[in-house]
């Protein structure tokens, strides 16, 4: 191990060796490795997670389900997998407001969001958002919790995969679930976002 | 262990800087590392468990600037060169040419559809860590339970945010794999797994504390010990 930082280009000159290194053995192989990149690039996203949230949203029966056991309600809509093998979903109300978080490394529901964002993963987040979620929240996602609402932050120690059922915004009485996905955020299943009211 | 990648609770390391739009893959080297944590789990070099602790031996100066991808390339070393599926002498040598050389070529290779279908199988099939066990429950959710507050000097998931801390048994999943044992090479024996509600005050000591919050942790069943019995007979939710 060396403290050496290294640049973008020696980090790609030392991922290329060590590909290599791994092609010969059989380990990967470059269509393989498209492949997944491809699967994580366009089809397992937060797209997936709107899908869950807009059917909570429009189906008291589902929405039960799902609190129940969200891995298994997810896997009615055909999603599942890596990362997301044990699901929870905490719900939002008038009165709490949930966060997700991996303060030791980066754990994350993939199946229902994709891989996360930067900001996830980086230092920052994970260290100030048990501490001072309200001030993280309002000052780098502009999103005030007012302080009757309590906050509850969810850190991922273990392999139980949190996210978060926003509330359905005022205004969208009657809609269809198509349109419902619309809006849907990624953010909002985080917690570091609300789904916005409908003017 | 002790180090920088638990994070919880660390002063100054700055504001969270969120950027409007990124694409998924920062640089073209992440995708050629990120397929690297499926397939060489299917080639033998670790467990998810082992996988973050090679992460968690990378140098603290390093882990906290370096890429996130680039934590995964010092683990796929680390357990690579341990297991001798790594020359790192030949390793070096390759870095050398292709930063000399950085259009030439990777390796002519066959397509293996073996590997392509174990991509196609374990992305949506996953791979859990629940495990069937005859562990009777040491804990029930309602049951008030305190950290450990011992330093292994291995892999723990016990942050040491929550070491010592008062909290209430909110969930029960069952059993998975113990990190402790799984990540330091030594079997998976599965443990029970709560989550535990911390308030805010517990963590932080009510003068530093955010007002009106709790953090959820996950602990596995040897991290906790009883302070106070429920006094319901509340049964746990199973996963």
């Amino acid at each position: 191990m060396s403290a050496q930082i290294r640049t973008q280009e020696e980090i790609a000159a030392r991922v290329k060796a060590l590909e290599s290194m791994l092609i010969d053995q059989g380990i990967m192989t470059t269509r393989a490795i498209d492949r997944m990149v491809e699967l994580y690039e366009h089809e397992v996203g937060p797209q997936l997670g709107a899908q869950v949230v807009a059917k909570a949203w429009s189906d008291p029966d589902f929405k039960a389900r799902l609190i129940e056991d969200a891995t298994e309600a997810c896997k009615e809509l055909g999603i599942s997998g890596l990362q997301g093998e044990d699901m929870v979903v905490v719900e939002n109300s008038d009165t709490v407001h949930n966060i997700i978080v991996c303060t030791l490394c980066s754990c994350y529901p993939w199946p229902v969001l994709g891989l996360p964002p930067n900001w996830y993963k980086d230092p920052q987040y994970r260290a100030a958002i048990t501490r001072e979620p309200r001030k993280v929240l309002r000052e780098s996602f502009g999103l005030t919790i007012p302080e009757d609402v309590e906050v509850r932050v969810w850190d991922s120690s273990s392999e139980m995969r949190y996210w978060v059922l926003p509330q359905r915004p005022a205004g969208t009485e009657g809609w269809s679930e198509e349109r419902l996905v619309e809006l849907v955020t990624r953010d909002s299943m985080i917690g570091v976002g609300t789904v916005a009211a409908v003017a | 262990m002790n180090g920088v990648f638990d994070l919880a609770g660390t002063d100054g390391v700055g504001p969270v800087i969120v950027p409007e739009k990124e694409p998924v893959f920062r640089a073209e080297w992440e995708k050629a590392v990120f397929p690297m944590f499926a397939m060489c789990f299917r080639a033998g070099f670790y467990g998810v468990d082992q996988f973050r602790h090679g992460i968690e031996l990378i140098d603290p100066a390093v882990y906290l600037k370096s890429p996130y991808y680039e934590h995964w390339v010092h683990t796929v070393e680390h357990y690579g060169e341990q297991l001798g599926k790594l020359d790192m002498a030949e390793l070096d040598r390759r870095t050398e040419h292709y930063l000399a050389n950085p259009d030439a070529p990777l390796p002519e290779h066959a397509d293996d559809p073996g590997l392509l279908a174990f991509i196609e199988a374990v992305v949506p099939a996953g791979a859990s860590a629940k495990r069937e066990s005859d562990k009777v429950a040491r804990f029930k959710v309602g049951d008030v339970v305190r950290v450990d507050r011992s330093a292994p000097k291995g892999h723990t998931r016990r942050a040491r945010y929550i070491r010592g801390a008062v909290g209430e048994i909110v969930l029960a999943h069952g059993t998975f794999i113990y990190p402790d044992t799984a990540g330091n090479g030594l079997g998976e024996n599965p443990e029970h797994v709560y989550t535990v509600r911390f308030t805010n005050e517990e963590l932080w000591g009510a003068e530093h504390a955010e007002p009106n919050g709790s953090v959820y942790f996950d602990v596995w069943d040897p991290y906790i010990e009883l302070v106070t019995p429920t006094a319901t007979t509340t049964e746990g939710v199973s996963a």
